[in-house]
């Protein structure tokens, strides 16, 4: 298979592929059942109507774009765009329904922050499962597991377990992890929504530094302020189609012209 | 997640994963399981992980482990000795013994159906092969399993003071098949639940059922008198053969019958392949159904 891709290569050092991630003609539509959860009760009443409750959510309609090794893309759109659907894809987590996505990197992926894998556990012990959920080996992740307790600052907290920890705290813990995984690429959703200034002007400066390590990185906030702080590339999506890729400037005012929203301070801050 | 195609495995040439359409359909499976070994320490971690917080806000905390069979086998012998009328020590021996080996089987059952639906937020937010979750299911259940062989080497002690051989080590065969029965059907409910949320909620009386067609609360010579069919038809219990075997290796110091361990082989073999192939089909399309 192609590791390593036939265009001539332009400013890497190395002769890897330029791409860090490439989408084609890339939908998934979710066929879900109207109930929300199928059973036998629902199913037998359906029977008896005589009818299929199937609902086609088609969450992202023919998405193509590729993304060159040291890009910070930025993804912004309205809730319920496919944003996180489209990351769900490059993560290999959701199938494409129809279209390819290829990757050239171990992708971390830091997705609905303040996932605690157990909440009965400490943040330490959530950090080890963590770091093995995102495959690093058990010796790889006793050697870090300090650094990422250190480093989201809990003191004490950090052994108590996940239960009593705030939703900023046990988002700290979820970034930290994500952040200390030395992925290619990374890719984050919603990160700062739910930490304190401290912690953003930290995690800002975290990422920024990843953006220069990893392959490629991937924001996707409503803070369009951040966006345009931090990344070079930047894609709109509306309603499951691609809508603009561009400068993230250019991007963030086309979809404010779109949305009719003024560009103000609420707009662009990290609410 | 498909496999990913791992092309080197050194620092500096980027892992490449190509992610196609792909609803229902086997991936290549010697890099999928290459994976899911490289990945064992999360399946053991998350086990690891529930048992402690299972217990981590009662009194007795991880003593519960021996609590559990200790209280288990005290009910089950109030039940035989009430209905019996009288104490019989090797009734009760092969009960619990049948007991704790039928309840690792259960649970693995039981709790692997529900394991990857309550997995949820992990399942649509990290990419790994997905048989991990109902193998640690089965992992949590073998680690409930593993306290109640010193309380059932205790009884063993006590009431069946003289039976020791060597043959007991082929116990350790039927354990083995168990095992494999166990993951293949965790993996086989964990499918259908995702498909189908009341599969959970029937299986308990499922479970009880099966015990019961079971040589738990019997043994094999209470049926011996039935007619040619109905004994035909109670051992093509999968649990017949294993349980049989199990019990009759440690208590009865004999070599199991030929036909009980290739039966047991032939049905473990037979459901892991199964329940472990459906499973990984199916799971790409776990993703789309939980969120």
């Amino acid at each position: 298979m192609l590791s390593v891709s036939p265009d001539p290569v332009t400013d890497d050092e190395s002769e890897r592929s330029p791409y860090a991630v490439r989408v084609e003609d890339l939908s998934i539509t979710y066929r879900t059942t109207f109930e929300r959860k199928p059973t036998l009760k629902q199913t037998i009443v359906r029977f008896g109507r005589g009818e299929r409750a199937v609902h086609v959510v088609e969450a992202l309609k023919h998405v193509s774009f590729d993304v060159r090794v040291g890009t910070a893309m930025g993804i912004i759109g309205s809730n319920g765009a496919g944003k996180s659907t489209l990351m769900r894809a490059m993560a290999g987590i959701l199938p494409p329904t129809t279209g390819n996505v290829e990757v050239w990197g171990k992708a971390s992926t830091l997705l609905a922050l303040g996932v605690g894998f157990n909440k009965s556990l400490s943040g330490r012990e959530n950090i080890v499962l963590g770091g093995l959920a995102s495959g690093l080996s058990r010796r790889e992740v006793e050697e870090r597991v300090d650094d990422i307790a250190e480093w989201t600052e809990l003191g004490d907290f950090i052994e108590m377990p996940m239960n009593t920890y705030s939703s900023g705290m046990a988002a700290r813990v979820g970034f930290s992890v994500a952040v200390h995984m030395r992925p290619d690429i990374l890719m984050i959703d919603e990160a700062l929504s739910t930490g304190d200034a401290h912690f953003r002007e930290k995690a800002s400066a975290k990422m920024a530094e990843l953006r220069d390590s990893a392959r490629a990185m991937f924001l996707i906030s409503h803070g369009l302020g951040s966006i345009s702080e931090m990344c070079n590339d930047c894609i709109w999506l509306d309603k499951g189609r691609l809508m603009m890729r561009g400068r993230p400037d250019e991007v963030i005012d086309a979809y404010m012209k779109y949305v009719k929203v003024k560009k103000s301070a609420t707009t662009t801050e990290d609410i | 997640m498909t496999a990913p195609t791992r092309e080197r495995e050194t620092e500096f040439e980027p892992v490449y994963h190509r992610y196609g359409p792909h609803r229902a359909g086997l991936p290549p499976l010697l890099p999928y399981f290459r994976e899911l070994w490289h990945r064992r320490g999360f399946a053991t971690e998350m086990s690891r992980a529930e048992i402690r917080g299972a217990n981590s806000k009662t009194l007795f905390g991880q003593a519960w482990l021996v609590l559990n069979p200790l209280l288990l086998a005290a009910v089950y012998y109030l039940l035989v000795t009430i209905l019996r009328g009288h104490h019989d020590p090797k009734v009760f021996v092969h009960l619990t013994l049948g007991l704790f080996a039928f309840q690792m089987v259960s649970h693995s059952m039981t709790s692997g159906t529900k394991s990857v639906v309550s997995a949820g937020k992990l399942l649509i937010n990290t990419a790994f092969p997905r048989l991990l979750i109902p193998l640690s299911a089965v992992r949590t259940a073998v680690f409930h399993f593993l306290p109640t062989i010193p309380v059932y080497l205790v009884f063993h002690l006590i009431f069946l003071t003289r039976v020791w051989s060597p043959s007991m080590f082929l116990s350790l065969y039927f354990f083995g098949c168990m095992l494999l029965f166990s993951a293949g059907l965790a993996a086989f409910f964990a499918t259908v639940q995702v498909y189908f949320r009341d599969t959970s909620s029937f299986l308990p009386y499922f479970v009880r059922i099966w015990m019961y067609l079971s040589p738990v609360l019997w043994l094999p010579e209470n049926v011996a008198h039935f007619s040619k069919t109905v004994v035909t038809i109670i051992q093509l219990n999968p649990m017949y053969a294993m349980l049989g075997g199990y019990a009759e290796a440690i208590q009865e110091e004999k070599v199991p019958d030929v036909g009980l361990f290739l039966s047991s082989g032939l049905w473990a073999v037979a459901v892991a392949v199964i329940g472990f192939l459906f499973f990984i089909s199916r799971e790409r399309d776990f993703a789309v159904r939980l969120t």
